[in-house]
C-alpha cells in the first residue's frame, strides 16, 4: 500500500530537486540556448510544485505566460545572438562577490517572509477556497473581481500604459517606406482593372504555326 | 496492493492506449484522405496503387519512413536535434487527455481543462524552434523564426476566443462547457450562434497555430524548402508529421467541443433517437472541420508574412476583445440561455 502523503512528499522533493538543478544549470551552462532551456525547465518544475500545493491556476498561468510566450520570445532572441562562449565566462570571478551579496540579501528577505508567515499561520486559517468548497481558480477569480477589483484594474491600467510606452519608444517612422493599404486593395472596382476588347476573328497566315501555339 | 496498482496504473494506461492508438490510426487515414481530397480537387486520382483504393498508402509511407536512416547534419546540436521531435509530439498527445468524447467519457475530467489545453498547445512551439536551431541550417532557422512569431501572435487571439467561451459557460471544465450548450433547440443552443465571429476567428487561428496552408510560411516549400524540419529524415521526420496531424485533429475536436456542442445532437431532444447525444455526433463534427483544413489547403494561396501578422494583430485580436465585452453583456443581461438542458 502506497501512502498518498508519503508519495506527495517524495514528488515535492523530486520536483524541487529538478527546479534547483535546472536553476543552477541556467548560470553554469556554457551554451546560452541550453541555459534558456534550463530556465524553461525551472519554470516547468516550479509549476509542478505549485500544482502539488493545489494552486492549479497559478501553475498553469506560469506555463501559459512564461513557458508558452515569454520564454519563446527569449529563446527567439538568444538564438539570433552569436555569443562567443569565452567572453561570457570572462567576468565570472569578478562579478561573483556582487552575485553573492544579491543572493544573501534575497535569502534574508525570503527567510523574513517565511518567519512572518509562520507567526501569522494561526491567524490566516485554512485554505479559503477549500473552505468555500469551490476550485482554486473560481475562488481566485471571485476574490480578484470583487474584493480586489480596484487594485486589479489599476494594475491592468499600468500594464496597458507600459505596453503603449514600449511601442512608442521603439516605433520609428522611416521616410520613403512603402505600405500596402489592404482596404484599398479589397475595395477596387473590378470593372476598371480588366477591359474586355471585342475583336473580329481573323484567319491566321500560317495555319500550322497557329496550331503549334495553341497546343502549348 | 494489487487492486490499487490495477486502479491507479493499469486502467489509466489502458485508457491512454485507447485514445492514442485510434488517434495514430486516424492520422494515417487522415493523410490518405488529404491526398485523395486534394487529388479530386485538382482533378487527379490521388493514391490508388497500394491496397484497395490506395487505402494502404499511408501505412506504406510509415514503413518507408521508419526504415530510412536518420541523418544528423554536420555541426548540429545532437541532443537538441533528437529532442525536438519529441517536444513537438508530446504536447500534441498530452492535450488529448482532457477532451470529452461523450458524457463521462473523458480520460481526465479536470476543472482547469481549458487552461491546461492552452498550456499544452503553447508548448508545441518549442519542438519547432529547437528543430530549426539545432539543425544548423539557414532554411530551418528561418522556418523556426517564422513559426515562432506566427504561433505567438495567433495564440493571443485563440486565448481571447477561449475567454469568450468560458464567460458564457461559466466553467473551465470541458464537460461542463458542453453541458452549458445543451437545450431544447438543438443546434441553436450551441455557442456558435452567440459567438459567431469568435467561432470563425478560433478556427482560422487554429489553422495558423498548426502551421497549415494558407498559413504555412514556416514550411513554405517554394521559399525555404521545408522550413524547420528540412534536415530531418526517417522516423524523426515521421514524429513531426504525426505531431502536426494530431494537432490538426485536436483543433477540429476542440472547435466541435467549444462551439458546436461536442457530443450533443444537432436536433431537438424530442426527435427520438436522432435527438440523443452520441460520440458519433462529435466524430462527424470533427470530421467536417478536418475536411475544412484540406479544403483550405487546396483552395488558398499562401499568405505573405506581413499579411499573416496584420490579420492576427490588427483584425483578429480587436474582434475577439470586442466580443469578450459582448459575451460579458450577453451573460450579465441574460440574452442567451446557458445550460437549460441535461
Amino acid at each position: 500500500m502506497i501512502d498518498p502523503n508519503l508519495f506527495q512528499l517524495v514528488c515535492f522533493y523530486a520536483f524541487s530537486a529538478v527546479t534547483v538543478l535546472a536553476a543552477l544549470s541556467v548560470i553554469l551552462l556554457r551554451n546560452s540556448v541550453h541555459a534558456v532551456l534550463a530556465l524553461v525547465l525551472t519554470f516547468f518544475s516550479t509549476a509542478c510544485v505549485w500544482l502539488l500545493a493545489e494552486a492549479e491556476f497559478l501553475a498553469i498561468a506560469l506555463i501559459v505566460v512564461y513557458v508558452g510566450a515569454v520564454m519563446v520570445l527569449f529563446l527567439f532572441v538568444v538564438m539570433m545572438l552569436d555569443i562567443k562562449q569565452e567572453q561570457v565566462r570572462e567576468g565570472f570571478i569578478r562579478y561573483l562577490p556582487v552575485g553573492l551579496v544579491v543572493a544573501l540579501v534575497m535569502l534574508v528577505e525570503m527567510l523574513a517572509l517565511i518567519g512572518v508567515r509562520a507567526m501569522h499561520a494561526v491567524s490566516m486559517g485554512a485554505d479559503p477556497a477549500a473552505a468555500a468548497g469551490v476550485s482554486n481558480t473560481a475562488w481566485l477569480g471571485t476574490a480578484l473581481y470583487t474584493q480586489y477589483l480596484l487594485p486589479f484594474e489599476v494594475a491592468a491600467l499600468i500594464l496597458t500604459v507600459g505596453v503603449i510606452a514600449a511601442v512608442a519608444l521603439t516605433l520609428r517612422h522611416r521616410t520613403g517606406s512603402r505600405h500596402q493599404s489592404a482596404g484599398q486593395q479589397v475595395g477596387i472596382d473590378p470593372s476598371r482593372r480588366v477591359r474586355v476588347v471585342k475583336m473580329a476573328a481573323v484567319r491566321a497566315e500560317e495555319p500550322e504555326a497557329v496550331q503549334e501555339e495553341t497546343r502549348t | 496492493m494489487g487492486e490499487q496498482i490495477l486502479n491507479q496504473v493499469v486502467w489509466p494506461l489502458l485508457h491512454i492506449v485507447a485514445i492514442v492508438l485510434p488517434l495514430v490510426l486516424a492520422v494515417a487515414m487522415f493523410v490518405y484522405w488529404e491526398r485523395k481530397v486534394i487529388g479530386w480537387m485538382h482533378v487527379r486520382m490521388g493514391p490508388n496503387k497500394v491496397g484497395p483504393l490506395g487505402l494502404l498508402q499511408a501505412f506504406a509511407d510509415v514503413v518507408k519512413l521508419l526504415l530510412k536512416e536518420v541523418i544528423l547534419p554536420t555541426n548540429a546540436n545532437r541532443f537538441l536535434y533528437y529532442l525536438a521531435p519529441l517536444l513537438a509530439l508530446v504536447p500534441a498527445l498530452a492535450a488529448w487527455s482532457v477532451i470529452p468524447f461523450g458524457d463521462r467519457l473523458v480520460l481526465a475530467n479536470v476543472n482547469a481543462g481549458l487552461l491546461y489545453l492552452l498550456a499544452m498547445t503553447s508548448l508545441g512551439v518549442y519542438g519547432i524552434i529547437l528543430a530549426g536551431w539545432a539543425s544548423n541550417s539557414r532554411y530551418a532557422l528561418l522556418g523556426a523564426m517564422r513559426s515562432a512569431a506566427q504561433v505567438i501572435s495567433y495564440e493571443l487571439a485563440m486565448g481571447l476566443c477561449l475567454v469568450c467561451v468560458l464567460v458564457l459557460a461559466g466553467s473551465l471544465n470541458l464537460t461542463d462547457i458542453v453541458h452549458a450548450q445543451a437545450g431544447g433547440k438543438g443546434l441553436f443552443d450551441w455557442f456558435w450562434l452567440p459567438l459567431l465571429p469568435v467561432f470563425v476567428v478560433y478556427f482560422i487561428s487554429g489553422v495558423a497555430e498548426t502551421n497549415r496552408a494558407p498559413f504555412d510560411v514556416a514550411e513554405g516549400e517554394s521559399e525555404i524548402v521545408a522550413g524547420f524540419h528540412v534536415e530531418y529524415s526517417g522516423s524523426a521526420f515521421a514524429l513531426f508529421f504525426l505531431a502536426e496531424y494530431a494537432n490538426m485533429i485536436l483543433v477540429s475536436f476542440l472547435a466541435s467541443v467549444l462551439f458546436l456542442g461536442g457530443w450533443l445532437s444537432p436536433f431537438p431532444a424530442s426527435w427520438g433517437w436522432l435527438g440523443q447525444g452520441s460520440f458519433l455526433w462529435l466524430l462527424a463534427k470533427a470530421f467536417a472541420f478536418a475536411f475544412l483544413f484540406l479544403w483550405f489547403r487546396a483552395s488558398f494561396p499562401r499568405y505573405r508574412y506581413d499579411q499573416i501578422m496584420r490579420l492576427g494583430w490588427k483584425v483578429f485580436i480587436p474582434i475577439t476583445i470586442v466580443w469578450v465585452l459582448v459575451a460579458g453583456c450577453m451573460k450579465y443581461f441574460g440574452w442567451v440561455s446557458v445550460g437549460t438542458g441535461v
